[in-house]
């Protein structure tokens, strides 16, 4: 059976994400961050910020409300028990900083079938309040046997 | 840091995760999948055991490109395949080659391996170079 691909350009809400000082800190913890602009507020003054910088992977962490609504939505229609995360980009703009909040928007950008199995391509896109781009993100799950 | 001309190494990145890591990145991360902290679950469904987040394994790779670069500012993209599985306690090690240079950008061919299993493969980095 063909993969259902109607939903295909679908975009959800937006998600606005506050970025909070010790959130950033307990991420860089425990991904072993030893850069002191991700958990010293004094370090990162003195480097010139305006709190504790975000590791740019902490971008998983604020496109994470956006990103849920997707790949649950019933017209994607993702089979969770048969789903693996097979590949991630992301595209990184300006730093995101201790206070900001960003702003994302996921869309789904592709379902496509390939050796008997079905690739789910999403993006993510997210600005701060300044309304300059900090990342974009290209999501890619595999669902064995469609 | 790093010089970044083509064919340069990138200095090594070796980290341990220990026995608690995955419960650690689950709060940090809000990732709670059972295959990531639950033993006997991912047991269940035909894994070892617990397995690393696979975006705990990139956040690895991505740390060897911020500390060649001299910090989070220089890296621009990173791109990941995910196909082998990582464990708690064993030694990843992050390496990675840069491959060219182009548009004040250093391209780099990047992996994450523990052992001899690649956990993080195909894998490229963008990082700006002033």
């Amino acid at each position: 059976m063909p993969v259902d691909t109607k939903a295909v350009g679908k975009s959800f809400p937006p998600a606005v994400y506050a970025v909070g000082r010790e959130k950033v800190r307990e991420y860089a913890h425990a991904v072993g961050e030893t850069n002191p602009i991700h958990l010293d507020p004094d370090a990162a003054r003195a480097a010139g910020f305006r709190d504790v910088v975000a590791p740019p992977m902490f971008a998983v962490v604020y496109s994470a409300p956006a990103m849920a609504p997707a790949i649950f939505d019933p017209e994607v229609g993702m089979n969770f028990a048969l789903m693996v995360h097979g590949g991630q980009e992301f595209q990184w703009g300006e730093l995101v900083i201790a206070g900001d909040e960003i702003t994302t928007t996921a869309t789904v950008k592709d379902i496509s079938d390939k050796d008997g199995r079905t690739f789910y391509v999403f993006e993510t896109v997210s600005t701060n309040q300044e309304g300059d781009n900090v990342c974009t993100g290209t999501w890619t799950n595999i669902v064995r046997g469609g | 840091m790093a010089d970044f001309t083509a064919g340069e190494r990138i200095p090594e990145l070796r980290v341990t995760p220990d026995k608690y890591l995955t419960y650690r990145y689950a709060g940090a991360s809000g990732d709670y999948n059972p295959i990531h902290i639950d033993e006997e679950f991912a047991k269940a469904v035909g894994l070892p055991g617990r397995i690393l987040h696979g975006l705990y394994s990139m956040a690895q790779v991505a740390r060897a490109q911020t500390e060649a670069a001299g910090g989070p500012q220089g890296l621009k993209r990173l791109a990941v395949q995910f196909r082998g599985m990582g464990f708690p306690e064993q030694e990843i090690v992050v390496r990675g080659t840069v491959r060219e240079r182009r548009d004040g950008r250093a391209v780099i061919d990047t992996v994450a391996q523990q052992g001899d299993n690649q956990i993080i493969r195909n894998a490229e980095a963008e990082v700006e170079v002033q």
